[in-house]
């Protein structure tokens, strides 16, 4: 993918940050810090966005470009899960890539210098992207958020109907065990996910929550059922694992 | 495909799975390893596990990257 930017990486010691150095011996690769040297580009982006006035606001510009062309490629990329058409698709990009650039000039203190800048930035507008397309799953949802048919279960997992009779029981086990170990929230964050087929980032959205922590408590729902099924019998034994 | 193995691995969680939020944190640093054929994964074992259990960073990841790669960065 391109020339090589880096020829290893080191984790400093003190700060865990895992240090890039560079390739060419030129950029001064060889003594490795945890504060890395700027690339030009970086170094630009980053002076013509805390100069001031009419410097300043032509950097803005060129930044919401930027973001704006990323968040089209992105929504593009996704149209496929998506049951968005062309306008729609391209005011998600809108809305992604002026809230991104909001979000960046709040917290452009932040950038260490870890990557170009360029690519921090286009985290935020991948990740507004991201929060957009869940928001719109509720716009018309294909599932409502309170259902809870066990039905679905088989095809999610491509559990054949002619081998029901292998299944069957580990299907009953698992819905005890959903019944029985998950704590309220974990039941929810379960149902809506793995039986209702609600996308991660839209039960964020309804729930008014963080992806990592609806991530958290599935995470702590599939531990919890494999453990409650390892222990009746219907599956292998595995060390115990935590997030 | 087996359903029944399917279900077995959608249940088993990773003990190095730093999940969202710090896989999140340093995403644009392991893309940018992950563009310059460096050992990302080998450098952030915990955010290559997350990447495999977790559908939502891992489009991000791949969004990143195609980002990243389309720019010419």
């Amino acid at each position: 993918m391109g020339r090589t930017l880096f020829a290893e990486t080191k984790r400093c010691g003190l700060c865990r940050i895992v240090i890039m150095v560079s390739a060419d011996p030129d950029a001064g690769g060889t003594r490795p810090s945890c504060a890395p040297t700027l690339d030009p580009d970086s170094a630009e982006w980053l002076r013509s966005l805390s100069a001031t006035d009419r410097e300043r606001d032509a950097a803005l510009v060129r930044l919401h470009d930027l973001l704006l062309r990323i968040a089209r490629g992105e929504v593009h990329r996704r149209s496929g899960q998506l049951r968005l058409s062309g306008p729609e698709l391209d005011d998600v990009a809108h809305h992604a890539a002026a809230d991104a650039l909001v979000a960046i000039t709040a917290k452009i203190g932040q950038f260490r210098g870890d990557s170009r800048f360029t690519t921090w930035t286009y985290k935020f507008v991948i990740f507004e992207v991201s929060t957009k397309i869940g928001r719109h799953f509720w716009r018309n949802p294909s599932v409502a958020m309170n259902a809870e048919d066990w039905d679905r279960l088989p095809d999610r997992f491509g559990l054949e109907p002619a081998r029901e009779l292998e299944w069957r029981e580990l299907v009953a086990a698992l819905h005890q065990a959903v019944d029985e170990v998950l704590t309220e929230r974990q039941r929810q964050v379960f149902v809506a996910i793995v039986l209702n087929g609600v996308p991660l980032d839209a039960l964020v959205a309804e729930l008014g929550s963080n992806r990592n922590a609806i991530y958290k408590m599935l995470f702590d729902a599939r531990r919890k059922l494999r453990a409650e099924l390892v222990a009746k019998g219907y599956m292998d034994t595995e060390p115990e694992r935590r997030l | 495909m087996n359903g029944w193995s399917a279900l077995d691995r959608f249940l088993q969680t990773d003990p190095e799975d730093v999940g969202c939020e710090q896989a999140m944190e340093m995403l644009h640093i392991y893309v940018e390893l992950v563009a310059a054929d460096a050992d990302a994964a080998g450098h952030y074992p915990g955010i290559a596990a997350h990447l495999r259990a977790c559908g939502p960073c891992a489009e991000d990841f791949e969004g990143l990257l195609a980002a990243v790669a389309g720019s010419g960065t």
